[in-house]
């Protein structure tokens, strides 16, 4: 038997221990935020935190989870109260199809977690490992940006 | 065809001692560390049916030990851990800056740089920093433990010379005698990340009182079926001071050593033309 902590909440699976992570998120948790682009590790679609750091949850057996602490778009806010940094991307039009935008979310939390700010050049450099066919990046870039400084704004 | 996970036997070693013992007991099991090689097959479907030795429990394979006489870097040191760990980006900075390069942000999470050596690709990344560095890599299996220089590791594109049950445990990086003079990494592929290098080279010099070479470490990657050092060009210059045409002299030697093939990703003359402007720039500029 596998236990995860998946946002904050234990859960345990009970299924073949190689089965991927998205799939046990998505299959049996329910949690469809997560999606899967290429299943090879390219598009980062998939990406969530396991133990702070992103990663890509199409490249995760689950039995290598086991133990962790997962977190996935739906920890971010809910349709009524937003996080901050979805609150930025619905600002700046950085989400346009939207297939993109949980790994993008998920690649910038672990950049803004691990003390990243809001320089674009690192910001680029931080969802390097996340395609998007739609925006251009621009408009995702200063998404996070504006969500940085809305933050910094209510800091204050 | 996809991956079918209820086809799969997994094995969960929590020690180096447990590891070694069932990858005897099962010698075709295949090894996963961080599963970023091994993961893309899996999801293409062409690993059904196998058992798996998942090495990320193994504790004791994640330690980076900084010793006197080297750093001994365990086999799961992640790249993100080599890239941002003090001590090797302060002795073996080629190596940080080269696994700042592997993937994205998710992929230097999980890979490591045991998978990277085991995989034995000829683009792997790491490659030319551990060949320039000397890299001893250290082997365990449940008849004992054996170490090997990189060189000998690499038995061909996606072999290696490890004898069925054995496993990668560590990386041993040999302290220089001084600080180099210079050093380069250089990495060229399509874009700045997640792309697989077209050559990746890396080097260091060190210069005599009066201007000489007294040694030129220089390696690339994607340009033979393993990483090369580029012994002939290194040899020339030895003793040397470096000018414009003995640079020159050491670029034109580089075939002596490297013998890049056209595939998808680029051309031979392409690859010979860029990695020879990467040494002339390095040692005359
Ligand atoms: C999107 C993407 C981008 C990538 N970009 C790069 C890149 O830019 N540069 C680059 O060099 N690589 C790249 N890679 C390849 C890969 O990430 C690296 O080779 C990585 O270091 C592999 O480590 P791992 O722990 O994930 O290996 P795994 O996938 O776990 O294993 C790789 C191979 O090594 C074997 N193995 C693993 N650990 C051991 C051990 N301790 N002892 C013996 N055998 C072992 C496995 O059986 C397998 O054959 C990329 C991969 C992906 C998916
Ligand atoms: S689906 Fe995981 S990286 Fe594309
Ligand atoms: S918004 Fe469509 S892929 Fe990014």
């Amino acid at each position: 038997m596998i236990k995860l902590k998946v946002n904050g909440r234990t859960r345990t699976f009970k299924g073949a221990p190689f089965t991927r992570l998205i799939d046990v998120l998505r299959e049996e948790l329910g949690l469809t935020g997560t999606k899967e682009g290429c299943g090879e590790g390219e598009c980062g679609a998939c990406t969530v935190l396991v133990d702070g750091a992103a990663v890509c949850s199409c490249l995760i057996p689950v039995c290598q989870a086991d133990g962790a602490s997962v977190e996935t778009v739906e920890s971010l806010g809910t349709p009524e109260k937003l996080g901050a940094l979805q609150e930025g991307f619905l600002k700046e039009g950085g989400a346009q199809c939207g297939i993109c935008t949980p790994g993008m979310l998920m690649s910038a939390t672990g950049w803004l977690r691990r003390g990243g700010g809001a320089d674009a050049a690192s910001l680029r450099c931080a969802i390097a490992g996340n395609l998007c066919r739609c925006t251009g990046y621009q408009h995702i870039i200063d998404s996070v940006v504006s969500s940085v400084k809305g933050r910094k704004r209510a800091r204050r | 065809m996809r991956g079918d996970s209820a086809s799969m036997k997994v094995l969960r070693p929590a020690t180096a001692d447990e590891a070694v013992r069932m990858y005897a007991r099962a010698p075709k099991a295949l090894p996963v560390a961080g599963g970023t090689d091994v993961m893309v097959l899996w999801n293409a479907g062409l690993l059904n049916g196998r058992v798996v030795l998942d090495l990320w429990g193994v504790e004791e394979w994640r330690k980076i030990r900084v010793r006197k006489d080297g750093i001994l870097i365990g086999a799961l040191a992640t790249h993100a851990r080599l890239r941002e760990h003090p001590a090797i980006r302060e002795k073996f900075p080629l190596l940080s800056e080269a696994c700042a390069t592997v993937g994205a942000e998710q992929i230097q999470n999980r890979g490591t740089i045991g998978g990277n050596v085991a995989n034995a690709s000829p683009a792997g990344d790491t490659f030319p920093a551990l060949a320039v560095y000397e890299a001893v890599v250290h082997v365990a299996s449940a008849k004992g433990r054996r170490t090997l220089p990189l060189s000998q590791v690499f038995a061909g594109v996606k072999k290696t010379a490890l004898a069925p049950g054995e496993l990668i445990e560590a990386i041993f990086l040999p302290m220089l005698p001084r600080r180099p003079d210079r050093r380069v990494f250089r990495k060229v592929g399509q874009r700045a990340a997640q792309t697989i290098s077209k050559t990746v080279g890396a080097a260091v010099l060190f210069l005599n009182k009066d201007g000489t070479v007294e040694e030129l470490r220089v390696a690339f990657g994607s340009v033979a079926p393993t990483v090369r050092r580029l012994r002939a060009a290194e040899d020339a210059l030895k003793g040397r001071l470096l000018t414009a045409a003995s640079a020159e002299e050491a670029c034109g030697l580089i075939e002596r050593d490297i013998s890049p093939i056209d595939d998808m990703r680029s051309t031979r003359e392409y690859r010979l033309r860029v990695t020879r402007n990467i040494l002339r720039a390095f040692l005359w500029s």
